[in-house]
């Protein structure tokens, strides 16, 4: 079995009983990622001689003993959209492409104080805007199941080399389904916290109300751990929740007896590529055979998520990626006539098509005479949305359904035709709007391509969305299939 | 030239205001005027990508403290707004802002022009982010950007068009000024720009219903600029409509120095704020509590006052009102009323030799030592007859550069009255007989050469005789 | 509705993006096709809807005015693009 596919208590029992050492760890992430980063290519930016330095601290406390962080020594990707100080950070923009921050996201400071070692900033989607990770201003992030295909997005880079075997686990964002996607096309284990379960501060805004960030690992117990590590109220985000955090892993128990389960119809319908539903319907019957109830549900606002979602992330967006201007950081365009001159150069040479084509959407959506229609609609059509959210949780304990209505499609499959990559997102965006956690966990293949089953649950209830996937996981074998690479 | 009083002049007036909180509006750096550039700066205010606001508390209830003093309805439910633009002051190229729900509205405040007591309108109050501060250089080819001022808390307060002259509008800005020093929310201080104004101005001749064409006009940098700025403005918005012209609607600078206003025309491109509601921020919940507690704060305005002071010490309206404009100043007549009754003669001393020598200074009430201790004990010294009015003029003087006590300075200086009838008289004589002209004159029936013989004797005397008894003694022997 | 290449310049301008003419038939088309799609928003009656701008029921979060150490001022030039005195440096602001 190789290092990076133990369960993190048989990592820490070898780390303690010194058959393994962190530096050994790092050291067998940074081999990893030389032998199949070629095809891959997940990494913008590794921290290799910074990581190989925090290895060997970590190994001297290991020897001396004492209290040690929940990811003790753990190897970690970090999406590039989660500010790290002094170690670049891009966004996969060409615009941040020089990007030495000068302060740590708060996530980052929890890793740090759980002890992980941040092995290098992973690839994405530009601004997380994209789900195929072809919106790279480098370069495309491949899936490892099958190099021609396209790891998802936006947290392509997160989902791949968590797939790969080149970190132990890694952090994504998810604003309209950038975890879950990618974590169900790589095949492994994805999981979008509550809106304000855990801060933002650091998070390079896209969608503010929408943003949050998220552990990618190969197993539900690992996710348990990093959500651990990672939630909890930080008084620098006001939209943090002040709510208790409670004790994740102890909510593994196995047990789905008695649990209810809505599936809605709007998720199985039109679009859905039937062996998709064929996997959803089979782990149904897997939480049937183990004691748990399921009917058929009805979101009955899910058609309008998609148009609500691009008019709110975008309108966003257009202001969140105002202050790329050129003045204080970022890539400033030569040889400016004048400031403003400045900042359009500075911005059209920095930005990509898909972040162009949606602050255009976006500020477009804002103007005046068009706000009520655009905005202000899709505020309340959002309400609508959460109120269907609302209404099947009066009744049932959970929400299930696919992640994504395909497996991965091929690279450039899609380029130029930005609706119907949009409509990709039909099963993750609604709940993204809802602000409810899901988890997506590996459910069966499809032509060799992972499928991802969506276990969706209420607002700070991830102990429950977390325990329904522990307990599928135990019962079955998909999580275990790797690529072979 | 147009003929002063075809027009009627409509001002509507909207003033910035600096909070003097400790620390910024959504970060911890400190608001202290006059660091070096930049050095009051972190990763929030300065925009960096990530970054999120947390709103400081004191910020809020300094506006609602404002709000509340000018009369407005505070909000029960208020938001905050990103008003989008680019400018190299602005970090995030948005500002936070209040736009459809701001924390106070439908206010008033009332003031006082040539006797007559007018009420202005206040539209609304709301809480915003100061921005960066620019300067030239390069021939005026570049800009330098000092961010140290980004996110200071501002209140922005918007009057209803109902000011008519530059005066009112003068009026109104020194009302305004020392009810936000009254409600101890800001240094109010236009020369380090704490206190700002913009001026919305039209005319339309008398009678008509509908408004003019206005111009909103920026950088006027004092209360005389703001009242020069207008009068400029005025002239010229006549000599356009007398000359059968169309006033353009648009923004137009104010230059001090040259006294004339000049188009901004051309600087800005077409405006459109794309005002939403900040997703980084949640709603502020208003409750009554709250608003008590806030209101339990507020001292006694300045209309209060002066209301005071004119039933209770019998001020002219006058007197009351300009030693109300400024809480440091009313709070300096009553600390001198501590220690004497005579309120007329404090008010007397305030209104002459204080701020005589405080306009010629430049200065307020805080740049000078005198205490109203000072004041009174002077006041009771004079009434006691220790010293006299002559006297008193040096005392005070010395009071204002030393700050000590009367009764100290009378001493190291000898400054004690001679009110001894013997050694008056020795002086009475001296003075008799050194101006037999004089004294001649008098007994011819020229009464005003007693007046040079007195002024003859305080001189000799280095004013310190007491010059009742001087007279008395004088008509006495020239009997 | 449905947008000009004009509005595409307008919206440009606001957005301060320089968009080559190929970009500009290219997001008129694009913008055309998405919100043709988001009309599907005006078949839905939401006249008593209160809008959504956040899903918790999150308020009033203020911190106690407490000032902070600010930065070291070569962190806050760290990633300036031209600096001069202390201070970032730009092109002129046009008066």
């Amino acid at each position: 079995m190789a290092l990076f596919d133990l369960r993190l208590q048989d990592v820490h029992n070898k780390l303690n009983n010194k058959e393994l050492s962190v530096s050994e760890l790092v050291s067998a992430s940074y081999a990893r990622i030389a032998e199949t980063e070629p095809a891959i290519q997940a990494f913008i930016t590794l921290n290799e001689e910074n990581a190989r330095l925090q290895a060997s601290e970590l190994d001297k406390q290991l020897q001396e003993g004492g209290e040690r962080g929940l990811l003790f020594g753990l190897p970690a990707g970090v999406k590039d959209n989660i500010v790290t100080e002094g170690l670049l950070t891009t966004c996969a923009s060409q615009f941040l492409s020089n990007h030495n921050p000068i302060y740590d996201a708060t996530v980052v400071r929890k890793l740090k104080a759980a002890q992980s070692v941040t092995i290098g900033k992973l690839n994405m989607d530009e601004f997380a805007m994209g789900g195929s990770n072809e919106n790279s201003s480098y370069f495309p992030t491949r899936n490892p199941w099958n190099t021609e295909y396209v790891p998802g997005g936006s947290s392509g880079g997160s989902a791949a080399s968590v797939a790969a075997g080149q970190v132990y686990f890694s952090l994504g964002s998810d604003t309209g389904g950038s975890i879950r996607q990618p974590a169900a096309y790589c095949g492994i284990v994805g999981l979008k916290p509550t809106y304000g379960l855990v801060s933002r501060f650091g998070l390079v805004a896209f969608a503010s109300s929408l943003d949050q960030i998220g552990p990618l690992t190969k197993n539900v117990e690992d996710s348990a751990y990093v959500l651990q590590a990672i939630a909890g109220y930080d008084a620098s985000d006001s939209t943090s929740a002040n709510v208790e955090i409670p004790d994740y892993t102890s909510a593994l128990t196995g047990d789905v007896k008695g649990l209810r389960i809505g599936v809605p119809k709007e998720y199985l319908g039109a679009g859905i590529d039937p062996r998709v539903k064929e996997a959803v319907l089979q782990a149904l019957a897997v939480y049937e055979s183990l004691g748990a109830t399921w009917e058929e549900v009805s979101l009955p606002h899910t058609e309008y998520a998609i148009a609500t979602y691009y008019l709110l992330a975008s309108s966003e967006a257009s202001s969140n990626l105002a202050r790329f201007d050129g003045v204080r950081y970022g890539v400033r365009a030569e040889n400016p006539e004048n400031l403003i001159d400045l900042y359009k150069k500075s911005r059209s040479e920095g930005f990509g098509a898909e972040v162009k084509r949606r602050i255009m959407l976006g500020t477009y959506a804002l103007s005046s005479g068009y706000y009520d229609a655009y905005y202000l609609k899709a505020q309340k059509v959002r309400t609508l949305i959460k109120q269907d959210f609302d209404n099947v949780f009066n009744q049932y304990d959970l929400i299930v359904g696919p992640t994504a209505p395909t497996p991965a499609f091929r690279i450039g499959e899609q380029v130029g035709d930005p609706l119907t990559m949009y409509l990709n997102d039909i099963c993750t965006i609604p709940v993204s709007l809802a602000g409810v956690p899901a988890i997506s966990v590996p459910c069966g293949t499809a032509d060799g391509l992972p499928i991802g089953l969506q276990i969706i649950g209420k607002a700070f209830d991830e102990s429950t969305v977390l325990r329904a996937a522990h307990a599928f996981e135990q019962h079955t074998e998909h999580h275990k299939q790797r690529p072979q690479l | 030239m147009s003929e002063p009083n075809k027009y009627e002049t409509v001002v509507g007036l909207e003033v910035h205001v600096e909070l003097h909180t400790n620390s910024k509006i959504f970060c911890g750096c400190s608001t202290a005027f006059g660091a070096p550039p930049n050095t009051h700066t972190c990763p929030v205010c300065l925009g960096h990508p990530g970054v999120l606001p947390v709103l400081n508390r004191q910020a809020v209830e300094y506006a609602m403290k404002a709000a509340m003093a000018l009369n407005c309805q505070i909000a029960d439910i208020s938001k905050f707004d990103r008003k989008n633009y680019f400018y190299p002051d602005s970090p995030k190229a948005y500002q936070i802002s209040q736009f459809d729900q701001p924390i106070g509205e439908h206010g008033w405040i009332e003031i006082e022009v040539n006797g007559e007591t007018k009420r202005i309108g206040i539209t609304r109050l709301h809480l915003e982010e100061d921005a960066g501060k620019l300067t030239h250089v390069d021939g005026g080819y570049a800009s330098l950007v000092d961010f140290n001022r980004v996110g200071t808390p501002l209140i922005e307060i918007v009057s209803e068009p109902d000011i008519r002259t530059p005066e009112e509008a003068k009026a109104y800005l020194e009302k305004i000024k020392a009810i936000m020093q009254y409600c101890d929310v800001s240094d109010v201080k236009m020369e380090e720009g704490s206190l700002r104004c913009d001026a919305n101005i039209s005319l339309r001749p008398y009678g008509q219903k509908e408004f003019g064409t206005r111009a909103e006009l920026k950088n006027m940098n004092s209360f005389r600029g703001v009242q020069r700025g207008l009068e400029y403005e005025q002239f010229r918005q006549a000599e356009i409509l007398d000359g059968g012209g169309v006033v353009i609607q648009e923004t137009r600078r104010f230059d001090d120095a040259v006294g004339k206003s000049f188009s901004m025309r051309g600087k800005e491109e077409a405006h459109d704020y794309r005002y939403f509601p900040d997703p980084d921020l949640v709603s502020l919940h208003i409750s009554e509590e709250w608003k008590q507690s806030i209101r339990a704060t507020i001292p006694e305005l300045p209309d209060a006052r002066k209301a005071r002071y004119t039933v209770d010490y019998s001020l002219p309206s006058y007197d009351a009102e300009v030693i109300t404009s400024s809480k440091k100043l009313a709070d300096f007549f009553e600390e001198s009323l501590s220690y004497t009754k005579d309120a007329k003669s404090v008010s007397n001393w305030i209104m002459g030799d204080l701020l005589g020598y405080l306009n010629a200074n430049n200065q307020e009430i805080s740049d000078v030592k005198i205490t109203g201790q000072g004041l009174g004990e002077m006041i009771g010294l004079l009434e006691k007859g220790t010293i006299n009015g002559k006297i008193a003029k040096t005392v005070f003087k010395t009071m204002l550069e030393t700050g000590k006590l009367p009764q100290q300075i009378v001493e190291e200086q000898g400054l004690v009255q001679i009110s001894d009838e013997g050694a008056v008289l020795q002086i009475v004589d001296q003075i008799i007989e050194a101006n037999p002209q004089s004294v001649e004159d008098y007994r011819a029936g020229k009464d005003k050469a007693i007046g040079f013989l007195v002024g003859q004797i305080m001189k000799a005397s280095k004013g310190k005789a007491n010059p009742a008894l001087a007279n008395k003694l004088l008509i006495e022997r020239l009997k | 509705m449905s947008i000009t290449p004009k509005d595409v310049e307008h919206v440009a301008r606001l957005a301060r993006l320089e968009l080559s003419d190929a970009e500009k038939d290219q997001f008129t088309e694009q913008l055309n096709a998405i919100l043709k799609y988001a009309e599907k928003l005006n078949g839905l009656d939401t006249e008593n809807v209160e809008p959504t701008s956040h899903v918790l029921p999150i308020k009033n979060v203020m911190r106690a005015d407490e000032k902070r150490p600010s930065l070291p001022i070569e962190k806050v030039l760290l990633n300036a693009p031209d600096e001069e005195d202390g201070q970032f440096k730009v092109p002129a602001v046009l008066e």
